[in-house]
């Protein structure tokens, strides 16, 4: 065994070879298709920085849908937990008890955690399985948002001032909306990479057997994941309130499908242990893409739906296709 | 005499990275039990499947009856009367015995599935059978040995003349054996040739006038059972002496490291006590269902115990989980490498730092240089065969995966090291390898329990030698006075008075 050779390990060819090279080829050629079809006015400023604003909330959904898949779990409340989160916030602003637009984002953010540590603790303690325990909680998330606003709406005036131009407002050209999904990719991408809680996760998601075996505390890293994919709902409650300037019961319904098919975009096996942050954020924004250019497109407001779930489909196609090609060539290269 | 129905020959099967069979060959006179024998990893269940269509060869040739056939897959074997019982049954615990018996083959008139018939048949060939059970049972409340009759009765459904049995015994009680080689003596008296598959020897000699050995892929020889000695054979299927396998060396044995007391858990094992020294190989031995390694899963955390105590250095601890005993400095090495042992789709070195990613961390982040420096020397330690620590451990053989987990236990500061059947599945090169390891362990001071079923191993690298028997210890070898004969005495000491009451 030569001290050389075991730590060999050639970068750029995985780069290129990667899941994540591929869906950007596959982003470009979407985004060139739209470009064509809205005969240009698709890739203008107002279109994109638009786009940044408006689906900002899922693409920082989808960072903590990630980890939640990662280990092999998935959650289909997070709609509801936006919902809630943004719904008590805005109610406790409506009665002057919060007064200040961080605190109104810290609020929000500590709601959704409090609604991820009770999935999280259903899930690990109570053995339930992920999904039926996120459907029952979702109807309880839900139904409590109505529970506590008294099925009224909370609308703009009500609001303060700052929450809402938070919003609206940029900085260095870029919306504060867009800033945060740029935090927290740059923190869930540190976060997966370099700590080592980051690494168990992917091991749990990989092989939860193997993991306990070698002294990982699974429950731990359960409900800390299903924590802070609720503290994100939470965070998402706050940006979709204040980007919207209303909060309504039925807020935020059906996001989690849009959440699920941005990570399965990007690479997320949904049988835990694979996928990263760069591949979700090129979903996410694929995802936003193909929300925001169907209409610009021309296309029948009933036949968007439809469309939007074929285009969705077709990228998760050529990014499969693109992969299997590339792991047989991977195969071919091993010797018998 | 020499007339024969089934002859392969030349047989090769590549499996991407591993050559499953190379060259073998194989034939099968009508009634005749024919004994199929190797080493784990040997290629017997690979070839089963080539048998069956299963698996499609690369080389060689298969003829029935005189004429080359060619198996796509299970149904066109099935037609030509050629059937299987494998290894783990494969049943539908949720459906009737009836169901699955036909499964694949539904009585049907005007499409609709005639369930009277069904269950009359299903019950005639039970019967024919001496099944102490009727069709109308849900295969899930059957025991194995009970659902390997079903699938008996679901060759003899089909017809078949020539029936498979791959290790049907593995999983069977002494008298539950005894039940199966019964039946497969009355199905060689009506006609039907049998390949029966196994690495026990009283199978061999109850059963077959034929036996066919295997080793590392390849064929090796038939012999006529009455006339091979079983040193000749195990000889055969090691394919060198078993001396030379162990290189135990002599070690100074220190003071004793660990230590349980009744040890039980309910439904499982009973009053389970033993003790390991510094630099002493504990040797823990049974047959199947001994409960061997729900014992040391449950020293380690992995599993609840309902009453016992464990002492370390002397002292009583309380180990909840795997990461209590981890911290005390035992560290497990599970039966089932690639299910529990390793993450196969990481990379060696990834897999190595798992358990102790604590030291790879500094002020929160994990510390790659040192990670993968690390790891490499771990691997190295082991004589890793790999070209770099990037590697998926899935591309590396058996052999090799199991020095991956010796090294992720090397990794961690442990003083007790439990192995599950550390050479399973592993070949014979990689073998010699791994209980140079283990020696070399031992040297260094560690404490190892070692489960092993096989004899040889237990035999030729345990210091003392702990055997179980349902559930509970049975007995206590020195290693000098350990003899096959003795350990398999205990192995089966308390089958009849320990019977239901664990």
């Amino acid at each position: 065994m030569k001290n050389k050779t075991l730590l060999k390990n050639s970068k750029l060819s995985d780069l290129l070879r990667s899941r994540e090279a591929s869906l950007l080829l596959v982003l470009i050629l979407l985004c060139a298709v739209i470009q064509w079809r809205s005969g240009g006015k698709f890739l203008s400023g107002t279109v994109v920085s638009q786009l940044m604003q408006n689906y900002a909330y899922i693409m920082v959904l989808a960072f903590g849908m990630l980890l939640v898949l990662l280990i092999g779990g998935i959650d289909i409340s997070i709609g509801a937990t936006v919902a809630l989160s943004g719904m008590s916030t805005c109610l406790l602003m409506r009665d002057g008890i919060i007064t200040n637009p961080a605190l109104a984002y810290g609020f929000s953010i500590l709601v959704g955690a409090v609604c991820g540590l009770v999935i999280g603790v259903i899930i690990s303690k109570g053995n339930v399985i992920p999904i039926i325990a996120t459907l029952g909680m979702q109807y309880i998330y839900r139904g409590l948002t109505y529970f506590v606003s008294g099925t009224l709406w909370v609308s703009a005036d009500k609001m303060l001032p700052g929450y809402k131009a938070f919003a609206q407002g940029s900085f260095l050209g870029i919306n504060n909306l867009f800033w945060i999904v740029l935090v927290v990719f740059a923190g869930i991408l540190l976060f997966l990479k370099w700590t080592g809680f980051g690494r168990q996760i992917y091991a749990v998601g990989s092989n939860a057997d193997a993991a306990r075996i070698s002294g990982i505390n699974i429950d731990r890293v359960k409900i800390i994941v299903y924590t802070i994919n609720g503290s994100i709902a939470g965070l998402a409650g706050a940006m979709y309130t204040s980007l919207y300037a209303s909060a309504q019961g039925n807020m935020a319904t059906g996001t989690e499908m849009d959440v699920i098919a941005a990570c399965v975009i990007g690479g997320v096996s949904l049988n835990g242990g694979l996928g990263n942050g760069v591949g979700v954020f090129l979903g996410a924004i694929t995802i936003a893409v193909i929300s925001k250019s169907l209409s610009l497109v021309g296309i029948d407001a009933f036949w968007q739906r439809a469309l939007k779930g074929a285009v969705i489909l077709l990228a998760v196609l050529i990014n499969v296709l693109v992969q299997r090609n590339a792991s047989r060539k991977a195969l071919e290269g091993r010797e018998i | 005499m020499a007339e024969t129905i089934l002859e392969l020959n030349g047989i090769t099967k590549i499996f991407p990275g591993v050559k499953a069979l190379d060259k073998v060959q194989f034939d099968l006179r009508p009634g005749e039990i024919h004994a199929l024998m190797g080493e784990n990893g040997a290629g017997k269940s690979t070839f089963i499947k080539v048998i069956m269509g299963v698996h499609q060869a690369e080389e060689g040739e298969m003829r029935l009856y005189g004429e080359k056939v060619n198996f796509k897959n299970t149904k066109d074997a099935q037609k030509a009367g050629i059937a299987a019982i494998y290894q783990h049954v494969t049943a539908y615990p949720h459906l009737s015995v009836a169901e699955n018996i036909f499964v694949g083959h539904l009585k049907r008139k005007h499409g609709l599935v005639q369930w009277k018939e069904m269950y009359q048949e299903a019950d005639a060939l039970l019967q024919e059978l001496n099944a102490d059970f009727r069709s109308h049972e849900l295969m899930g409340n059957l025991s194995v040995a009970q659902q390997q009759m079903v699938e008996i009765a679901k060759a003899l459904s089909l017809k078949a003349k020539i029936i498979i049995m791959d290790e049907p015994t593995a999983a069977l009680t002494k008298r539950e054996s005894e039940e199966l080689y019964r039946i497969t003596r009355k199905l060689r008296d009506e006609g039907v040739s049998i390949i029966f598959i196994s690495h026990r020897f009283e199978d061999m000699y109850a059963l077959a006038t034929r036996v066919t050995v295997f080793r590392d892929s390849q064929y090796i020889g038939t012999y006529d059972v009455d006339k091979i000695t079983n040193a000749d054979l195990i000889k055969a299927m090691v394919g060198r002496e078993i001396k030379d396998l162990f290189p135990k060396p002599k070690v100074e044995i220190g003071e004793e490291i660990l230590r349980v007391e009744n040890l039980s858990r309910t439904g499982f094992f009973k009053d389970v006590s033993f003790h390991v020294r510094k630099g002493e190989i504990l040797g823990l031995t049974g047959l199947v269902g001994a409960r061997r390694t729900e014992v040391v899963q449950t020293i380690f955390g992995a599993e609840k115990l309902s009453s016992g105590k464990i002492f370390l250095n002397g002292k009583e601890v309380k180990i909840k989980c795997p990461s209590d005993a981890m911290k005390l400095g035992i560290g497990l090495l599970p039966e089932n490498r690639q299910i529990e042992g390793l993450i196969l789709d990481w990379g060696i070195g990834r897999n190595i730092t798992l358990t102790e990613l604590g030291k790879y961390v500094s002020r929160l982040f994990i510390n790659e240089n040192l990670e993968n420096s690390s790891s490499k020397d771990l691997a190295e330690q082991v004589d890793t065969k790999a070209v770099s620590v990037f590697d998926k451990a899935s591309s590396l053989s058996g052999g090799n995966q199991q020095k991956v987990v010796v090294a992720k236990a090397l990794g961690s500061d442990f003083k007790v090291l439990i192995l599950d059947e550390p050479t399973k599945g592993v070949d014979v090169g990689a073998k010699a390898a791994i209980y140079e390891i283990m020696g070399d362990l031992a040297m260094h001071g560690y404490a190892i329990i070692m489960i092993s079923s096989e004899m040889p191993e237990i035999l030729g690298m345990s210091d003392r030698i702990v055997v179980m028997c349902e559930g509970r210890v049975t007995g206590e070898l020195s290693r000098e006075e350990a003899t096959q004969e003795k350990i398999l005495e205990l192995a089966m000491a308390k089958q009849a008075a320990a019977e239901g009451s664990v």
